[in-house]
C-alpha cells in the first residue's frame, strides 16, 4: 500500500515537473506580455480605484479607535496677526452668525461669545522671545471634562474626539471649568439661522469637534488647516496619529514636540511644536 | 338566504370603496406636504408607512441621533436633515420657509397637538448645505422670533 502511494507520488511529480518544463519552454514571450498587460492595466485602473476611495460618503459603520485624530501646530509657522484659522472656524461652524445682544458691553461680549479656536501669544520674559499658537480642545485621552460631566453630555468618541452631545447637556458648565485650556464656551443666548452641518443652540456647551461633520462624510482635513493652507502658512497639520505613514504621524517623528500641560497626563491629541 | 347573500356583498363592496377612498385621499394630502422633484416626491410613502411615521417619527429620530452623535453614522435611513429636506415648502420667490412655522409640515401638527417642538432651537429650519444662506432665509421669510423660540418647558 505504501509503496503503491509512493511510486503514485513519484508518477505526479514527474508528470508535473515535465509540465513545468514544457512551460517554461513555451511560455517565455508570453509570460512577459501578460506581465506587461497587467501593469498596464493597473496603472489605468488604479487612479480611478484611489478616487474612489477618497470620494466623500457618508460613514455607514460606527467609528473605530483604529484611528485616533489630531493635530500637530508648528508655532514657528503660526503668525502674529493672523487669524485665519479662527475666521474658517466659525464660517465652519457656524460661529460667525452669533450676534451681541443690544444691551451687552462689547467686553463682555468679547468674553462670552463663543469661540472654539482662540490665538494665543506667549512671551517668555527672560529672552522676550514670542510664541503665537492656535488654542483649541486638546482631545485628550483622558478628557477631564468627559470625567466632570453628570449626564454623560461630554465623551470621547472611539476615533478620539472628544465633544458635547448636546442633547444630553444640561449646561451646567462643570466641564468649562475642569478644563485646563480654556477650550469650552457656553451659548448664552437664542441662536438663528443654524446650518444644516453644525447644529448649536442656547443652553449647551461646545467646542472643537476636529470639524466632526468632515470626518464622517470622508472628507480629508478640517476648516482650519485648509484655511492656514490658504493663507500659505502651512502650521498645522491634520491626520491619523495612530498610522504611522500618515503626514502627522510622519512630522511627529521628524521635529521635536510638546502637549501643553504634559505635567497633566492626560496624552493631548493636539501637539505643539516650537514651544 | 340569496337576499342575505346579496346584501352581505353589497355591504362588502361598499367596504372596499371606502377604504379605497380614504386611502387616495390621505395620499393626496399628504403629497401636499412633499416638495416637488425631491426624493420624498417618487415615493409611496415616507421611510416608513405613513401611519407608522405620525405615531413613531420621534422615536426613529431620536435613536438615530445617537448613532449619528456618538459612532458617526450619517447615512441613515431616519434623520432630521431627510425631514427638513423632502418637506420643506418653498414661497413665491423660492425662499423656504422655516419648517417649524406653525403653518409648516413640522409646525402645524405640533401646534395642532399641543406638543414642544424644540429640534429647531438647534437644528437648521431650513435646508442650508454650502451656498444658502440661512440666516438671510430667516429673516427674509420674517420668522427670527419663531425660530428663537423658548426651549422645552419654557412655554408652560
Amino acid at each position: 500500500m505504501g509503496k503503491a502511494t509512493e511510486m503514485n507520488d513519484k508518477h505526479t511529480r514527474s508528470e508535473a515537473e515535465s509540465g513545468a518544463l514544457k512551460a517554461s519552454a513555451i511560455d517565455g514571450g508570453r509570460r512577459g506580455f501578460i506581465g506587461v498587460a497587467a501593469g498596464v492595466t493597473a496603472a489605468m485602473v488604479a487612479p480611478g480605484v484611489i478616487l474612489h476611495a477618497v470620494a466623500a460618503a457618508p460613514r455607514s459603520q460606527p467609528v473605530t479607535s483604529d484611528v485616533r485624530w489630531g493635530l500637530l501646530i508648528d508655532t514657528t509657522k503660526c503668525v502674529d496677526g493672523c487669524s485665519a484659522c479662527v475666521e474658517a472656524c466659525g464660517r465652519e461652524n457656524g460661529l460667525d452668525l452669533q450676534v451681541k445682544s443690544e444691551d451687552e458691553s462689547e467686553a463682555r461680549w468679547d468674553h462670552q461669545k463663543s469661540v472654539w479656536i482662540r490665538k494665543v501669544k506667549l512671551q517668555d520674559n527672560q529672552t522676550g522671545r514670542v510664541t503665537n499658537l492656535p488654542m483649541m480642545c486638546q482631545h485628550c485621552e483622558h478628557p477631564p471634562c468627559v470625567d466632570v460631566c453628570p449626564t454623560g453630555a461630554s465623551f470621547k468618541r472611539a476615533d478620539g474626539i472628544v465633544m458635547v452631545d448636546r442633547h444630553l447637556c444640561i449646561g451646567c458648565r462643570y466641564c468649562m471649568m475642569a478644563c485646563p485650556y480654556k477650550a469650552r464656551s457656553f451659548i448664552h443666548q437664542g441662536t438663528s439661522g443654524q446650518l444644516t452641518r453644525a447644529p448649536r443652540g442656547k443652553g449647551c456647551v461646545e467646542s472643537c469637534n476636529l470639524c466632526v461633520h468632515r470626518r464622517d462624510n470622508g472628507e480629508e482635513s478640517t476648516a482650519c488647516v485648509d484655511a492656514c493652507v490658504a493663507e500659505g502658512h502651512e502650521a498645522i497639520v491634520f491626520g491619523d496619529l495612530k498610522d504611522p505613514a500618515s503626514p502627522i504621524s510622519r512630522k511627529l517623528n521628524e521635529i521635536p514636540s510638546r502637549q501643553i500641560r504634559e505635567d497633566l497626563v492626560l496624552n493631548t491629541g493636539v501637539r505643539y511644536s516650537g514651544v | 338566504m340569496a337576499k342575505a347573500l346579496v346584501r352581505a356583498g353589497l355591504v362588502a363592496v361598499g367596504l372596499v370603496w371606502v377604504a379605497f377612498a380614504t386611502n387616495t385621499a390621505l395620499a393626496g394630502e399628504v403629497k401636499r406636504y412633499v416638495v416637488e422633484g425631491s426624493r420624498a416626491a417618487e415615493l409611496d410613502s415616507c421611510v416608513e408607512p405613513t401611519e407608522r411615521m405620525r405615531r413613531m417619527h420621534m422615536e426613529f429620530i431620536k435613536h438615530q441621533r445617537i448613532s449619528t452623535v456618538h459612532e458617526g453614522i450619517r447615512g441613515t435611513k431616519y434623520s432630521l436633515t431627510g425631514c427638513v429636506d423632502c418637506h420643506i415648502s418653498y414661497d413665491v420667490e423660492r425662499i423656504p420657509k422655516p419648517i417649524n412655522q406653525p403653518d409648516q409640515f413640522c409646525g402645524a401638527c405640533h401646534a395642532y397637538t399641543a406638543v414642544d417642538l424644540n429640534c429647531f432651537d438647534c437644528h437648521a429650519s431650513v435646508p442650508n448645505r454650502p451656498g444658502v444662506d440661512a440666516d438671510r432665509a430667516h429673516r427674509e421669510a420674517g420668522v427670527e422670533g419663531l425660530v428663537r423660540s423658548g426651549r422645552n418647558g419654557e412655554g408652560h
